[in-house]
């Protein structure tokens, strides 16, 4: 059975070449452009691995990773935060709050892939 | 400075000087009945030694050193 | 011809009004800024006030009793001269420094400013000094008396005897009185100066010591052959033989150092020598001439009294003529008309110049330290509510002067006779030595206290009347015999000139050595009994530390107007005065003028100093404390700022202040600290957001650019879809680039700009028709109302585009998509260009207003909904150019109602 990635970002052509990435490896792939969006595709696409970005309207990406750790269903659901504030500190909120990693942008495509991989038991 | 610190000090000096010339005992080494160039002996001290006194006091005071 | 009573009074007249041009044009001279007495042999010439009739008629009458006993006093004050350095420079500087106007304001002032020990001061002084007053009476009339008998050598009456309307003691007070009237009190000044008065005074020095050179000289080398003749013939009268030598006992040179030590301190401690030495002179640096000036004047003037005395007890063997008129009667007897109506002269200015000075100085002191004291305190007199009170006190000081002199006559009329000249003039000489253990230690020792001061005083003071003063009564009869013989109360132990059973010393001595021992125990002892408080010690260090401190302020605290100072010195000086004085002050401190003076510590300190001269140090304080602390003036408030409890009140009025200001001062500092640390949080958000917006393009190019890269098989209308993301993503990042650092040249300051005229409209037009694809693709109309004609202001073209254009491409933005309305309007008004720019979008709340203007707003979680595609840089750069070209951007909207940016340029005159 084929992985689950839910792609959130606000930037429409992140999204796209994120998309356009993990379709190539095979995984099947749902987007969200803000937080609430993706609380919602979270719920009805049942994901394996959110690619999540920290700075969006409405709902921020540590606010979605909060809640969707916070829901029991969600449990065995991976997180990777992707931020373009590479600072230490915001690095370490998202570790504190449950993300499983932490990208920073701009990414190496094969090393994001290579993550997400590991992230999900396939390397 | 310095120099008119020097000339308080001499100052202070001839003022025990004079002290010391208008009263007892040096006063009573000249009060006898003599005369010195046909002066009394104790009128001649007295003045004489008061006018040094004042000379002094000028040459204390207006002296300026260069 | 000088049987002639009127020849002598015509000439005397003729003498004063001599005097009198002389003052007057000194007093011109000084006025207009030339002073005749800014001179250092003036000065030392003026110092010579301090031989009076006593020098010129007096010694003699000594050295033919006693020999050379009339030395000491001349002797004494050249000593305290070779001091002079310390001693006259240290109270000259402390009295400058402190406006002090006479002895009892430097006792009054050393002490805490008290207007009990000026009081007192100036009650011994004056109690002290009148006998001395009398003494020159004495010799004027009798040498008027003896005069008008010329050439018969006749002894005038016994004093008192004639009846009192023909007294010529009398008529010679009257007329010194109203001289002095004339001389001293024609006008107020504040630094208690007079220099006309000094310029007569040292006019007078050189006439007595002409005259008396004169009749020294006759009598020397007229009469006799010389000195040498006349002592020869000295030795040839046993009795005369005796004066060339004093008695050899223990008691003769004891007396002779107590009479040294006496003179000492009075050419300092007198009343006319403090006036003259101290409050008269003009610059510290003339003491320094003085100290051997004046003692060489006293040494001239003393050459050719052992010749006189010699020559008149030869010449009037048997007795018969008073020692005193020697002379006088030595060239009446010769018949030298002219030398005798010269030596009376000398006598005269010897009289008046001693009498003038005295009796300024003591009014002065009467005035100020006795009589306005208890005037102010005198609630029904309203004096604080007079306007001009600088005519009161002419009066009061013109009153002092006449009763002085009348107190001398009197003293004249019951004692007179007892004594000889120097006699009289030793009991004052004894009087004044009482303020030396307060005004010397006062300058050393800053233990004194106001007690101790006023202890010692006091009790000196009750010795010296109990063991001189009373004495001189009971031997003119006037009191009972038994009071000498017996003591007070028949107690043998009081009798006055041998307390306690002290014998063996002359009646001076003695007086001395009780008086001064009672006054300096009970000055050390009292004063020892407490520290000195607060106000004493200020004092004391004013004074004890004068020539290291200079201009040191003793600190005043209160509110205090230029408005409320300037009046009340003037009620004292004369509103002219006083005005002219506090401008001197203003300019002084570099200020232009009474207006920019500020109401400051030093500016009270000023007023009080100068009020000080036309009223005493304490009256002035009072005086001044009264406006500065805004309470009107009566006996209970004076006594309240008096009290040393209103220093305590005021100096924690002082810490309260002190620590508002200093909690304010904190509260500043705190906020300034927030803003710096808020900049610093923007700076470092700024930064954060800079790397964020740069981030998020490059992000796409990279991953892009990267799967290009590795997937050669991507199809070809996939490949191009990247390729122009890629191309639109870098345009982005340029245009990003740019803005920063168009927004860094901005903010630098170096931006080039060009100025030239620019239409308005043009503008707007042109910018509206660049973006009508943005309008179209979102489904947005555009509505310009531009005016007919130019909108012309002076700016850079390219500029203003780039600002509009923001301003449009944010409204299209905001606008919702399919029914979005955007307004661009061009208007005049008042001068003024104004550009609208309206869109029916979301618009944006109040507390928003400024905000969106700061830098990366955009970006912020609040402002807006959707992220809009803009850098947040477009508002703070199109800000910055409105206002370079002298304009204001600004918004107007409320939420839920759309937004309406508007700028305005200044219009350029195109006429």
């Amino acid at each position: 059975m084929a992985r689950k990635i839910l792609i959130v970002d606000d930037e429409p052509n992140i999204v796209i070449s994120l998309e356009f990435l993990m379709k190539k490896e095979g995984f099947v792939v749902a987007v969200a452009g803000d937080g609430d969006a993706a609380l919602e595709q979270a719920a009805a696409f049942r994901p394996d691995l959110v690619l999540l970005d920290v700075m969006m309207p409405k709902k921020s990406g540590y606010e979605v990773c909060e809640q969707l750790r916070g829901d029991p269903s969600q449990g065995d659901l991976k997180i990777v935060m992707l931020t373009a504030k590479g600072r230490e500190s915001e690095v370490a909120k998202g570790i504190a709050i449950g993300a499983d990693a932490y990208v920073t942008k701009p990414f190496s495509t094969k090393e994001l892939v290579a993550r997400v991989r590991t992230l999900l038991g396939m390397a | 400075m310095n120099h008119s610190r020097l000339t308080a000090q001499r100052l202070a000096a001839l003022f025990l000087l004079g002290c010391a010339l208008f009263n007892y005992p040096l006063l009573a080494l000249f009060n006898r009945a003599a005369e010195i160039f046909g002066i009394p002996l104790l009128y001649a001290f007295l003045f004489g030694s008061w006018l040094v006194l004042i000379l002094l006091m000028a040459l204390a005071i207006e002296r300026r050193e260069d | 011809m000088l049987q002639q009573g009127w020849v002598i009074v015509l000439v005397s007249f003729a003498y004063l009004g001599v005097l009198f041009a002389i003052a007057y044009q000194a007093d011109r001279r000084a006025d207009s800024g030339r002073s005749l007495i800014a001179h250092p042999t003036v000065y030392a010439l003026s110092l010579a006030v301090y031989c009076t009739t006593w020098t010129f008629y007096g010694s003699v009458g000594r050295a033919a009793a006693t020999g050379i006993g009339f030395l000491p006093i001349y002797l004494g004050p050249t000593l305290m001269l070779a001091l002079g350095w310390f001693v006259l420079h240290k109270i000259v500087r402390v009295a400058k420094a402190n406006r002090i106007t006479s002895i009892a304001d430097f006792v009054a002032s050393r002490y805490g400013k008290s207007q009990l020990l000026g009081g007192l001061v100036t009650v011994i002084a004056v109690v002290g000094v009148v006998p001395y007053i009398a003494l020159q009476l004495k010799a004027v009339s009798s040498s008027f008396a003896i005069l008008t008998g010329y050439p018969e050598i006749v002894m005038p009456a016994r004093a008192g005897a004639a009846p009192l309307l023909q007294d010529s003691a009398l008529y010679v007070a009257i007329i010194l009185a109203a001289f002095t009237i004339l001389f001293g009190t024609r006008h107020l000044d504040a630094t208690e100066r007079h220099e006309g008065m000094v310029a007569a005074i040292a006019f007078e020095s050189v006439v007595k010591l002409v005259a008396f050179f004169a009749v020294g000289l006759y009598v020397t080398y007229g009469i006799y052959d010389g000195f040498g003749d006349i002592f020869d013939r000295a030795q040839e009268v046993p009795k005369l033989a005796k004066l060339m030598v004093t008695a050899d006992t223990a008691a003769s040179y004891g007396s002779w150092a107590a009479l040294t030590f006496l003179s000492m301190l009075s050419v300092l401690l007198l009343p006319r020598q403090f006036q003259i030495a101290v409050v008269e002179n003009v610059n510290e640096a003339h003491v320094r001439r003085a100290v051997w000036l004046f003692p060489l004047y006293l040494f001239l003037i003393n050459i050719f009294v052992l010749p006189i005395a010699i020559g008149g007890l030869l010449h009037f063997q048997g007795g018969g003529v008073d020692a005193d008129t020697f002379v006088l009667t030595l060239p009446m007897a010769h018949q030298q008309e002219a030398l005798t109506l010269l030596v009376f002269i000398g006598g005269l200015s010897a009289a008046t110049g001693m009498v003038i000075v005295e009796t300024i100085a003591l009014s002065t002191m009467v005035c100020n330290d006795l009589v306005m004291p208890v005037l102010l305190r005198w609630r029904a007199l309203r004096l604080h509510e007079r306007q001009d009170l600088s005519g009161l006190l002419l009066e009061i000081r013109r009153w002092a002067i006449a009763v002085i002199l009348m107190l001398g006559y009197l003293y004249f009329r019951l004692a007179g006779e007892a004594y000889a000249l120097v006699s009289i003039g030793l009991i004052s000489f004894a009087a004044v030595a009482q303020f030396a253990p307060a005004v010397i230690g006062g300058l050393y020792w800053k233990g004194g206290t106001r007690e101790g001061a006023l202890a010692g005083l006091l009790g000196g003071f009750l010795v010296w009347c109990y063991t001189l003063l009373l004495p001189s009564f009971a031997k003119s009869g006037w009191l009972p015999e038994q009071f000498m013989t017996q003591g007070l109360f028949g107690v043998e132990l009081l009798r006055p000139q041998q307390l306690f059973g002290l014998t063996g010393l002359d009646e001076i001595s003695h007086c001395l050595f009780w008086s001064l021992f009672v006054n300096l125990a009970a000055y050390l002892g009292v004063s020892l009994l407490r520290a000195p408080d607060a106000r004493e010690a200020r004092q004391a260090s004013l004074f004890v530390d004068a020539p290291r401190q200079r201009g040191e302020l003793a600190g005043w605290r209160g509110g205090v107007r230029v408005a409320d100072l300037l009046p009340m010195a003037g009620r004292f000086l004369g509103p002219e005065r006083a005005r002219e004085a506090f401008e001197r002050h203003a300019r002084s401190r570099g200020f232009a003028g009474l207006d920019a003076l500020p109401a400051d510590a030093e500016l009270v300190h000023f007023a009080e100093s100068l009020l000080a001269g036309a009223i005493g140090s304490a009256s002035a304080r009072v005086m001044v404390a009264s406006v500065v602390q805004e309470e009107p003036l009566g006996l209970d408030e004076v006594m309240n700022i008096l009290d040393e409890a209103s220093q305590i009140r005021a100096y924690s009025r002082e810490v309260e202040q002190k620590s508002r200001e200093l909690e304010r001062a904190t509260a500043e500092l705190r906020e300034a600290n927030e803003r710096l640390r808020e900049l610093d949080r923007m700076k470092d958000d700024f930064i954060s957001t800079v790397t964020h917006e740069l981030r998020t393009p490059l992000t796409s190019i990279r991953a892009f650019s990267e799967m290009l890269h590795e997937d050669p098989k991507i199809e070809l209308a996939e490949r191009s879809r990247f390729l122009g993301i890629i191309v639109g993503e870098t345009e982005r990042l340029s245009r990003l680039i740019n803005q920063i650092l168009d927004l860094a040249k901005l903010e630098s300051g170096r931006a080039e700009w060009t100025s030239t005229e620019v239409d308005l409209a043009e503008v707007v037009r042109e910018s509206a028709a660049s973006m009508t694809q943005v309008f179209r693709d979102k489904g947005v109309t555009l509505d310009l109302d531009l005016p007919p004609g130019a909108v012309v202001v002076l700016a850079d073209r390219d500029r203003l585009v780039q600002v509009v254009i923001n301003l449009l491409s944010n409204a299209v933005k905001f606008a919702p998509a399919g029914r979005g309305r955007v307004a661009a309007a061009v208007a005049v008004d008042r001068g003024l260009a104004q550009v609208t720019v309206a869109d029916n979008g979301p618009g944006i709340h109040a507390s928003e207003h400024e905000r969106i203007f700061e830098k990366f707003r955009q970006g912020g979680q609040d402002v807006l909904t959707d992220k809009p595609q803009g850098t947040g840089l477009g508002l703070p750069i199109s800000r910055q150019i409105v206002e370079y070209f002298g304009g204001r951007l600004w918004v107007e909207s409320e939420a839920g109602k759309g937004a309406r940016f508007k700028f305005t340029l200044p219009l350029q005159d195109t006429r």
